[in-house]
């Protein structure tokens, strides 16, 4: 095993000497962390390294802080500008970091016609859920029924699952971590990279500037982004991965506090754990871990206090690789249409 | 690509044929009528010479396509028409913040929205000048037959490469139809991006008089910082009032110093005019046959051609209105160049309109009447 290298290497290397304009707490600086350790793993020169990006807080992961050629774009549109410098110099490795507003909203078109052509680009979506830098409206992403500045008295539409619309639209890799899962994503990254076709990486990632009004959470802000990465971690399961199955979770009728006594209470003869967590789909709830699972269940089943018992697996959202697959790449075949027709 | 020497060509396809030998080898376009045969043909052409053709998911696409190989090292273009030049603008300003080197062509038809599909128009030469948000200088070309169609395609990509700037053909659906023979001289005269001879470049700022600063591209090794946002000359974001005013002054100086090497105008008859018309690419045509019925009739009339429509010759058309009695605008839409004019007449000659809308031409008969009426 290599030696670990000091954050000061990977930041000498890779970082342009910029004041961070992320806020307190960002994913950001996790996803620009693993990428840089995913492209140093790789020994990828950083002057081959064309980063793209468009509009929005993800835009600013590369540019102005990757020490290579960056180019920052429009709106949505950095698929459509990467698209252009890749196929004219196939040698750039060409990676776009996007978010869920920049890539699922305003450029959904480009997303899904670059997965579609299979053009070798790694894609980053930076999913926070809303348009973060714009002061926490709904994005494409936002779950239905949540609140925010644009959707007062909840969210009235249903959210894309963007890790699925890629796969369908022909992505030939396509994987989904968090902020959390910070080693699954920088091996993924590195795999993103050696790829060859459209590549694409959806990342959940904390936003506690404004995460916190849409999950409610009224804890001091620099306490936010640990709870938010927590929430994260509850709230989601790796694929083919085997998942322990001896939890419920409490939901609670009201307070959280309240059902967490009750249970306590109701549970007093039976060995299991409890305790509040932050779960994406459920909010604020108790989880029960338990190993006589039906007696521990059924000591539980008409607690006032409780609104219902979930699953384990209830409203989570499912992690890993998607796709690995091969197709004709497409600036191969635009170099194999120049070479039949004479051109070189 | 044509060998040198007399074809009979579509202007759509003389445009391509001029941007191939030009030296662009990328295009990126989407299909909309009557621009298809441009990217027909550079479908079929540029693979020949070694250059990319994509057909992209919409307008947008081919516009940030564009420039994105722009920066990769290519001299490109894209081409479409009014619906899709609409879609382009928000793109096309940011070459103009980014100074990316590249060719639009709006072969123009009637709006607005979808209009006239199929017919001719200038209607958007405002949108040439002013489509983008902020405030830049733009050039823009228009040609008059099929022949110009390649010439000032050519001159397109000079003068995009020599100004580092996005440059617009505004032809037409009238001269992008039409068939004529043309002639593809043996040698064209090309312009080639200035390159950083050194290691260091400061990719948005130049001491240097022409105001253009040179041009790395990506790959090379200077880490190139590009953005929209107001930047430096070095390319870090900055929204200083300082660098947005040296950023934006620069971007229109650069054009603005070379006015008169950038201008175009074609002039007939003009010498002792006292009606002079004044047109631009399609609307020309039956201009030039009115100024010379007029002629033949004994009218003092003569035609004052633009090539160039932006930045607006506005020295060469205030000497011509001090010479005339009557100015005379005829182009396809509601008037709009001869606002241009009037602001720069400024009262000092009769400023009159031939404006046409309909999707038509105006005819020889129309503007020889308006001549007559006020010789």
């Amino acid at each position: 095993m290599m030696p670990a290298k000091p954050l000061s290497y990977y930041r000498d290397k890779y970082i342009r000497n910029q004041p961070s304009a992320f806020c307190v707490g960002c994913g950001n600086g996790t996803i620009l962390n693993c990428f840089t350790r995913a492209v140093d793993d790789l020994e990828i020169p950083p002057e081959k390294i064309l980063c793209v990006s468009g509009i929005g807080c993800s835009a600013w992961i590369p540019s102005p802080n990757f020490n290579g050629d960056t180019l920052h774009t429009t709106h949505g549109r950095a698929l459509a500008f990467a698209t252009g410098a890749k196929a004219f110099n196939s040698d750039l490795t060409t990676v776009v970091f996007t978010g869920d507003g920049d890539g699922a909203g305003i450029g959904g078109n480009h997303l899904i016609h670059a997965a579609r052509r299979n053009i070798d680009i790694t894609t980053i979506l930076v999913n926070n859920l809303s348009y973060a830098m714009t002061g926490g409206q709904i994005a494409p992403t936002t779950h239905r029924g949540e609140r925010t500045v644009t959707s007062p008295y909840g969210n009235p539409e249903n959210p894309f699952d963007m890790t699925r619309l890629a796969a369908a639209a022909g992505a030939t890799y396509v994987a989904r971590w968090t902020t959390w899962h910070v080693l699954e994503l920088t091996r993924s990254i590195k795999e993103a990279l050696q790829h060859p076709g459209f590549a694409f990486i959806e990342v959940l990632s904390q936003c506690p500037i404004q995460q916190r009004r849409m999950f409610g959470m009224q804890d001091p802000i620099h306490r936010l982004p640990n709870r938010i990465l927590e929430m994260f971690e509850e709230s989601t399961y790796i694929r083919k991965r085997p998942e322990p199955m001896g939890y419920r979770y409490a939901v609670p009728k009201e307070f959280p506090d309240k059902a967490f006594e009750k249970i306590n209470e109701a549970l007093r003869r039976y060995e299991a754990s409890t305790r509040i967590v932050d779960h994406m789909e459920l909010g604020r709830v108790v989880k029960i871990e338990a190993e006589e699972d039906e007696d521990v269940w059924g000591a539980l089943a008409n607690l006032e206090a409780v609104e219902r018992i979930s699953g384990p697996l209830e409203g989570k959202i499912e992690l890993g690789l998607f796709v690995k697959e091969e197709r004709p790449e497409f600036t191969d075949t635009l170099r194999r249409i120049i070479r039949d027709s004479g051109g070189r | 690509m044509l060998r040198p020497g007399r074809h009979l060509l579509l202007g759509n396809e003389a445009c391509a044929e001029g941007a191939i030998r030009a030296g662009c080898r990328f295009f990126a376009g989407y299909p909309i009528t009557p621009a298809n045969e441009i990217s027909h043909r550079m479908a079929a052409e540029l693979p020949r010479v070694g250059g990319y053709f994509l057909q992209m998911e919409d307008e947008i696409a081919s516009i940030a396509a564009v420039i994105g190989a722009s920066w990769a090292g290519a001299k490109a273009m894209t081409a479409t028409s009014g619906p899709g030049y609409s879609l382009m603008q928000e793109n096309i300003g940011y070459a103009h913040m980014t100074e990316t080197p590249c060719v639009v062509v709006n072969v123009q038809r009637s709006g607005p929205s979808t209009g006239q599909a199929t017919l001719p128009s200038q209607q958007d030469i405002y949108q040439a000048k002013y489509g983008a948000h902020g405030d830049y200088e733009v050039l823009a070309l228009s040609p008059w037959s099929v022949q110009e169609m390649f010439d000032l395609t050519l001159r397109a990509f000079n003068l995009a490469e020599k100004f580092r700037t996005p440059v617009m053909l505004m032809t037409d659906g009238l001269i992008g139809h039409i068939k004529e023979k043309i002639v593809i001289p043996e040698e064209v005269e090309t312009t080639e991006r200035r390159k950083p001879a050194g290691e260091a470049c400061t990719p948005f700022g130049t001491d240097d008089p022409c105001l253009v600063p040179e041009m790395p591209r990506f790959g090379d090794g200077y880490k190139l910082l590009v953005t929209g946002s107001a930047h430096r000359p070095t390319g870090v974001r900055d929204y200083t009032p300082m660098y947005h005013q040296m950023k934006v002054n620069r971007i229109r100086e650069k054009i603005m110093i070379a006015i008169d090497e950038v201008s175009d105008v074609v002039k007939t008859e003009l010498d002792d005019a006292e009606v002079v018309v004044i047109s631009f690419g399609a609307s020309a045509r039956p201009s030039y046959g009115a100024v010379k019925k007029a002629r033949k009739d004994g009218i003092k009339a003569g035609l004052f051609r633009l090539r160039t429509l932006w930045p607006f010759p506005e020295k060469l058309v205030s000497d011509l209105v001090d010479d005339a009695k009557t100015v005379l605008v005829v182009e396809m839409n509601v008037g709009k160049l001869a606002k241009e004019v009037e602001r720069v007449a400024c009262g000092r000659s009769k400023v009159a309109s031939v404006a046409k809308i309909g999707g038509v031409l105006p005819t020889v008969e129309e503007i020889y009447g308006s001549i007559r009426r006020f010789a």
